[in-house]
C-alpha cells in the first residue's frame, strides 16, 4: 500500500490553564490517504478540532504539543516556523464552522483571496485576480466578476462559505482540513456545500479530514470514520461498517440518540424511543488511568474501571477501543 | 368566549410582524417583513412543528405568541381569549397557561437565582405557593424532569448544558400550563444530551398533556416528536400537514426540497437519495418577490410563470388536513416531483 499523506503518532495535546492542565488529547494516532474523505466525530471537547489545529500550530501558546505528524516525508511537530508557514495555507488548508469570523470584514473578497496566492505562490496582483475568479467558478459562486469586489457582509452565509473553500483551495492543497463546515448553515446551503466538497475531492484528488458532531454529513461524504471520546479514539472504521456494524457501546449510543427523518412508525403509531447516554463527558483536568466512557457505559465492569482499554482491531481496518467491544 | 370552551388552545390568525430598519425619529427606513399572513391552530393536547431555514419567520412567531414583541396585525387567541392586544396587566392571569422554553439553555437562565428559585420564581410571582408549599412543589416537579433534588441549591454555572436544559423545563411547567412554546430547545446541546431532553418533552406532554409548538430547523426532531408539521419560508407558511402526510408526501417545492437535503445517519441510503439542491440565496425580507415568495428559488417555477410573480399563492387543501400554497397544488392534483427517491445502493 502506499505511503499515508499525513500519518499522525501518538499526538498529545495540554494546555497549561491557571487551574491546572487540561489534556485535549491523548496519545492519538491517525492516517490519510491521498484523495481520501476522513470524517472526524465527537461531542464538544472531545479533541477533534484541537487535534487539527494542533498539526499546523494554529493553538494558544498555552498548548503543549508531543508526538509526530508526518506530512509528505516532514514532520509538522518539529518544523520551524518558517517552514510552517510555507505549508499552513499551501499545502494544507483550513475552512473553519463560522465563515463571518474566518475572513476579514474589512477587506474585499478578491484581495483576500488573492492574497493567499500573492504570499504563497508569487503570483502577480493581475495573475491572482484571473486565478480568484477562476476559483469562485469552482465553487460555483455566481457573477464572480461582480463578487470579486464585495465585503464578506454582503454575502450570504453559503456564499461566505463558498469564498472560505475557495481560498482554502487556492494554493492547491494536498490536504483540506473543514471544521464543522456545515454547522452554521441551513439545510439546503448544506448539501450545496457538502456536493461542492464531493466535486473537490474528485476533480481535484484532495484530501479531507472532516471535523463534525453531524454523523449525517459523515454518513454523506465520508470514507472512514474516527469516531473521538475524551481526548481518544474509540472507534475507526470504513464508513460502511462503522454504520453498519458499530463495536463501541459510545458509537452505539450516539447513533442511536439521533432522531432520522423518514424512520416511519412502529405498528402503535409511536415512534421508538431515542436512546439516551447517560452521564455526561468527563473533566478533562486529569487523564483517566481507566476507560473514559466507563462512568457511561451499560457494558464497564471492573476492569473497564481499571485500565485503558488499548486500541485493538475486530477487523482488518476497524479499530475500537473497548474490552467488550460488538454489536448488542 | 370565556377559557375552556374552544377547540384550540392556540388560535394564530393572519399574524403580521413587520420591523422597521434605519430611518429615524421621523419615520423613513425600510420595512422587514417577518411574518406575514400567518395562520394555524394548535389543538388540545397536540405537537405542532414549525419547521423553517433561518429568516423564515419561525422565531418571531413565537416571540408575537409569547407576546414578547408586539404583533403588527393578526389576532393571537389563547384557549378562545384573544390576547394580541392585551395589557400586561390583562395579561398577567393568562401568563400561566403559556409558558417558553429557549434555545440557549446559558443566557435564558438568571445566573444570580438557584435552581430551585428560578423553578419556584413562576409560583411566587403568580402568588400560588410559598413557603413549605412551594418548597414541595419544586421538589415535585424536579423530579417530574429528573432533576436531583439537591440541584435546588445550584447556580445554572454549576449544571451542564442538559441539566440547565431541564430546568428550563421545570420552570416552564411547574404551573401546568396549556401551552408550551419549545424554540430549538435542543439545538444548543449535544448529540447524545438531546435525545435525553427530546425523550423527555415527549414524556412529559403524555403525562400532562400540554400543547406544544415546537420550534426547529431538524426535520429528524420533527418526526421523532410532532403530529403535525408546519413548514415556512419567508414569513409564509407554505405548508401545514400531518407528520406522515408531511413526510410521505411533500407538496410544496421547498418542502421537497428540504427534506431531500436532510442527511440521515446511514451512508447507503445517504447516498442513494437524489437531492434538489436550490439555486441562489433566500431574498431579503426587506424586498420579498412579488407573488410567490419562492419563485425566484423554484425549479418548477417556468411551470408555474407568470402567475408566480402575479399572485400571491393562498394556503389550500390539497388533502384531507393538508394545506400547500403552491400555484400547482389544487386539491387533489399534487405538484410535480422535484426528485425521485432512488433505493438504489451505490457500490
Amino acid at each position: 500500500m502506499a505511503e499515508p499523506l499525513l500519518e499522525v503518532t501518538d499526538l498529545s495535546v495540554r494546555f497549561d490553564t491557571d487551574d491546572g492542565p487540561v489534556h485535549a488529547v491523548d496519545k492519538l494516532s491517525f492516517t490519510l490517504d491521498r484523495g481520501e474523505v476522513l470524517g472526524i466525530v465527537g461531542e464538544s471537547g472531545c479533541g477533534k478540532s484541537v487535534t487539527c489545529m494542533s498539526l499546523v500550530r494554529l493553538l494558544p501558546e498555552t498548548a503543549v504539543i508531543s508526538g509526530r505528524a508526518v506530512f509528505d516525508g516532514t514532520d509538522l511537530l518539529s518544523l520551524s516556523p518558517r517552514g510552517l508557514r510555507a505549508i499552513r495555507g499551501r499545502d494544507i488548508s483550513f475552512v473553519f464552522q463560522e465563515p463571518m469570523t474566518s475572513l476579514n470584514p474589512v477587506l474585499k473578497v478578491g484581495r483576500q483571496i488573492g492574497e493567499v496566492l500573492t504570499k504563497h505562490l508569487g503570483a502577480s496582483r493581475r495573475e491572482a485576480r484571473e486565478r480568484t475568479i477562476e476559483l469562485l467558478h469552482l465553487v460555483r459562486i455566481p457573477a464572480p466578476h461582480r463578487r470579486l469586489d464585495e465585503y464578506p457582509h454582503q454575502l450570504s452565509g453559503g456564499m461566505r462559505q463558498r469564498v472560505m473553500i475557495a481560498m482554502a483551495l487556492a494554493c492547491n492543497p494536498k490536504v483540506l482540513i473543514a471544521d464543522e463546515p456545515t454547522t452554521a448553515l441551513d439545510v439546503t446551503i448544506q448539501a450545496g456545500v457538502l456536493d461542492l466538497m464531493r466535486d473537490v475531492r474528485e476533480r481535484l484528488g484532495t484530501s479531507i479530514v472532516l471535523i463534525t458532531h453531524n454523523l449525517g454529513v459523515v454518513a454523506d461524504i465520508a470514507d472512514r470514520v474516527l469516531v473521538m471520546y475524551a481526548g481518544r479514539k474509540a472507534e475507526e472504521a470504513p464508513v460502511r461498517d462503522l454504520y453498519a456494524e458499530p463495536q463501541h457501546p459510545y458509537t452505539i449510543g450516539l447513533l442511536g440518540s439521533i432522531p432520522l427523518p423518514f424512520e416511519g412508525e412502529t405498528e402503535d403509531g409511536e415512534r421508538p424511543r431515542l436512546r439516551e447516554i447517560p452521564g455526561r463527558v468527563p473533566s478533562l483536568r486529569e487523564l483517566p488511568t481507566w476507560c473514559a466512557f466507563a462512568d457511561r457505559c451499560p457494558r464497564a465492569d471492573e476492569l473497564t474501571r481499571s485500565t485503558v482499554p488499548e486500541l485493538r482491531y475486530v477487523r482488518p481496518d476497524h479499530l475500537v477501543a473497548c474490552f467488550h467491544p460488538g454489536p448488542e | 368566549m370565556s377559557i375552556d370552551e374552544s377547540p384550540y388552545a392556540l388560535e394564530v390568525k393572519d399574524l403580521v410582524k413587520e420591523y422597521r430598519v434605519g430611518g429615524g425619529i421621523a419615520g423613513g427606513g425600510s420595512i422587514v417583513h417577518a411574518v406575514d399572513g400567518v395562520s394555524f391552530a394548535l389543538q388540545h393536547g397536540e405537537l405542532l412543528g414549525l419547521v423553517g431555514e433561518s429568516g423564515s419567520g419561525k422565531s418571531t412567531v413565537a416571540n408575537c405568541v409569547m407576546r414578547l414583541t408586539e404583533p403588527t396585525g393578526g389576532e393571537v387567541r389563547l384557549r378562545g381569549v384573544d390576547i394580541t392586544h392585551l395589557s400586561r396587566r390583562a395579561m398577567r392571569p393568562l401568563r400561566r397557561e403559556l409558558h417558553m422554553v429557549f434555545q440557549d439553555p446559558y443566557s435564558s437562565l438568571n445566573p444570580h437565582m438557584t435552581c430551585g428559585d428560578i423553578v419556584g420564581e413562576p409560583l411566587r410571582l403568580h402568588r400560588i405557593a410559598r413557603g413549605r408549599e412551594l418548597r414541595v412543589r419544586v421538589d415535585r416537579i424536579f423530579d417530574t424532569v429528573g432533576l436531583r433534588t439537591e440541584l435546588r441549591y445550584r447556580y445554572p454555572h454549576e449544571l451542564s448544558g442538559g441539566q440547565r436544559q431541564r430546568v428550563g423545563l421545570a420552570r416552564a411547567l411547574i404551573l401546568e400550563p396549556s401551552v408550551l412554546i419549545a424554540d430549538e430547545p435542543v439545538s444548543a446541546l449535544d448529540v447524545s444530551v438531546q435525545a435525553s431532553i427530546l425523550n423527555l418533552l415527549r414524556d412529559l406532554q403524555s403525562d400532562m398533556g400540554f400543547s406544544c409548538l415546537f420550534i426547529t430547523h431538524d426535520l429528524g426532531t420533527v418526526e421523532y416528536l410532532c403530529d403535525r408539521v408546519a413548514v415556512m419560508y419567508l414569513g409564509k407558511l407554505v405548508e401545514l400537514a400531518p407528520r406522515a402526510e408531511l413526510f410521505r408526501n411533500p407538496q410544496h417545492p421547498y418542502t421537497q426540497a428540504l427534506l431531500s437535503a436532510a442527511v440521515v445517519p446511514d451512508p447507503d441510503a445517504q447516498r442513494a437519495r437524489r437531492r434538489t439542491v436550490l439555486e441562489g440565496d433566500v431574498p431579503s425580507p426587506l424586498d420579498p418577490p412579488s407573488g410567490c415568495r419562492f419563485r425566484t428559488r423554484c425549479p418548477l417555477e417556468p411551470r408555474s410563470a407568470p402567475r408566480s410573480t402575479e399572485e400571491e399563492p393562498p394556503l389550500v387543501e390539497f388533502a384531507r388536513d393538508h394545506l400547500v400554497a403552491c400555484h400547482l397544488v389544487a386539491p387533489n392534483h399534487p405538484a410535480p416531483r422535484l426528485v425521485s427517491e432512488t433505493v438504489e445502493v451505490s457500490k
